[in-house]
């Protein structure tokens, strides 16, 4: 009961904001509606047990992803609270491709047996079955995906010196 | 119904750290700060209210209780008034894993999650969100400058603060606070793999002191530069809000540098042999205390050092006695948490009051080029010696 209870709260604090995200007119406001709904979903991996990922939510995309974002945003010239339009001449298209998707969505919901059988224990996420997992069976993914990050930055700082 | 219960004490809990935090945090340390600050000045700072001007907070907060919210005309008043409360809500949940001290086989912590520091870490990092978001609904330049300082500053000091928090729970395994602390029984983590864990310290102490925009890292709030910073626009209890925030983070940063690398609320003990040391550090705080009181004239510029050198003479030599009586522990563990906090906290504000701020550049490049590599060097060092000596 307090689970499904949790579960509703913390779907109406993603979904509100999140409409908010796609609506307003204001750029900032949408920006900062972000944040609701990133902890929102920190609240769902709370109630799986990821502590550890809750934890990096909130530190990389609450305190980071969107400061950057609103940082970016101030910095130019959408930053005077700028009214900005949030739909163009795509909204059938749009429309069309999201009914399709809920009703792919619906279909798999309906042809699922629920509960899925759910047989013992999830596994461990603690921060040190991650790490451990980090090191041994995806260690080669793991890198791969550093070495992207690393490309990318040394590719903004390229970039950004050019202009001088 | 446990559901119920857990509510109910989440709420009692959350009102308990509040009232803390705003007597201990935000009166206590508004005060300890305006006192520290006239003495390192030459001046006597408050005076007048109540005993030593103990109470010229609790007047001030009455004070700005009774003032008008103004909203300037053009802010975005929705955004401009929940500014405030993010800053104070993060500020109060920092508080959520720090551990006060042991009382039989109970911690004293609101919640002992295995995560600990990282939560620690994630909630410091909402702050900024307040701070950047009251500075644009403001509808100021210079309290929208503020809020951008304070988000490129905040955004360059979380990395080394992080690699600060990972030495300790590298040396640890394990990061949560409570076990933290545990793992320090045998030695406080400064003094860990000399002088590799000083190094840590003072790269997360830098960090800290970033983190929670003080001097020399207040550009954000530069009043010489920019009125009051993001918070320019704010009257009455919204501007109290951001204080109580600020203070709190303060409070919660010392805290944590003492959980990480002081040993939390462990008494620093030596074994019966060694009881002299208190003894020798007694008498010379004494004798501190006596060049101070009567060699030198009284003036208020050395009065911190008076006051710093009276209590360790008292705690010294508090210990060398408890330790001559056979106590395996002579003050309770409380007492010890905030002993490390409140000499913390004075250290901070004294480099509040004795050092100039540094200029944006600086403080990015000293970021960048100084902490980061510092502390990863640090980092992947003690990795190795720990692996070898394993």
């Amino acid at each position: 009961m307090g689970e499904f209870a949790a579960f509703t709260i913390l779907s109406l604090l993603i979904l509100i904001p999140a409409v908010v995200v796609v609506t307003s007119k204001n750029i900032v406001r949408s920006a900062l509606s972000l944040v609701p709904t990133l902890l929102g979903v920190t609240g769902f991996y709370v109630l799986l047990q990821a502590e550890f990922v809750a934890g990096i939510q909130v530190l990389i995309y609450a305190g980071a992803i969107t400061v950057l974002l609103l940082f970016v945003i101030m910095l130019t010239e959408g930053g005077a609270g700028l009214q900005v339009r949030q739909v163009n001449e795509q909204i059938p298209l749009g429309v069309t491709a999201a009914v399709w998707l809920a009703f792919l969505l619906l279909l798999v919901f309906s042809r699922t047996t629920w509960p899925v059988a759910q047989r013992g224990n999830p596994p461990a996420y603690s921060a040190l079955a991650i790490g451990n997992a980090f090191m041994t069976d995806y260690v080669l993914v793991f890198e791969v995906t550093s070495l992207v990050l690393l490309v990318s930055l040394v590719g903004a700082i390229i970039i950004a010196r050019r202009e001088e | 119904m446990s559901t119920f219960v857990e509510i109910l004490k989440a709420i009692g809990l959350a009102v308990l750290v509040f009232t803390f935090l705003a007597v201990v945090g935000a009166m206590f340390g508004v005060y300890m700060e305006r006192k520290i600050s006239g003495w390192i000045q030459a001046r006597l700072g408050p005076k007048h209210v109540g005993p030593q001007g103990l109470l010229q907070t609790i007047a001030d907060t009455v004070k700005l209780l009774q003032k008008e919210h103004i909203t300037p005309r053009r802010a975005d008043a929705l955004i401009f008034n929940s500014a405030p409360i993010i800053v104070a809500v993060a500020g109060l949940l920092d508080w959520v894993v720090i551990p006060f001290g042991q009382v039989g086989n109970r911690f004293l912590v609101v919640r002992d999650i295995n995560i600990g520091v990282v939560y620690f870490a994630a909630m410091a990092s909402l702050t900024v969100i307040g701070i950047l978001a009251g500075g644009w609904a403001s509808n100021n330049k210079y309290a929208l400058l503020g809020g951008l300082r304070a988000a490129s500053q905040m955004i360059s000091y979380e990395i080394p603060l992080a690699l600060g928090i990972l030495w300790a729970a590298m040396i640890a395994g394990s990061l949560s606070t409570v076990s933290l602390v545990e793992a320090q029984r045998g030695g406080w983590f400064i003094f860990k793999v000399p002088p590799l864990g000083l190094l840590a310290a003072l790269t997360f102490l830098v960090a800290a002191t970033a983190e929670v925009n003080r001097v020399p890292f207040d550009l954000p709030e530069a009043e010489s530069e920019l009125v009051a910073g993001y918070f320019a626009e704010y009257t009455g209890m919204r501007f109290a809000l951001f204080q109580l925030g600020e203070y709190a983070e303060m409070f919660a940063f010392a805290a944590l540098f003492s959980v990480l690398f002081l040993g939390g609320w462990d008494e620093p003990s030596l074994s019966r042999q060694w009881a002299w040391v208190w003894l020798v550090l007694g008498a010379g705080s004494l004798a501190l205390v006596a060049l101070i009181q009567f060699r030198l004239r009284h003036v208020l510029l050395v009065r911190p050092i008076f006051i710093l050198a009276v209590m360790a003479a008292g705690l010294s030599l508090i210990l060398f006695f408890g330790v001559m009586a056979g106590r395996a522990q002579v003050l309770p563990s409380i007492v010890w948490f905030f002993v490390k906090m409140f000499t913390l906290v004075f250290f901070l504000m004294w480099m509040r009051w004795t050092y100039p701020r540094l200029r944006l550049d600086q403080l990015l490049s000293l970021s960048w080029k100084v902490l980061l590599p510092l502390g990863l060097l640090n980092l992947l060092i003690t990795a190795f010696i720990i692996t070898v000596a394993r």
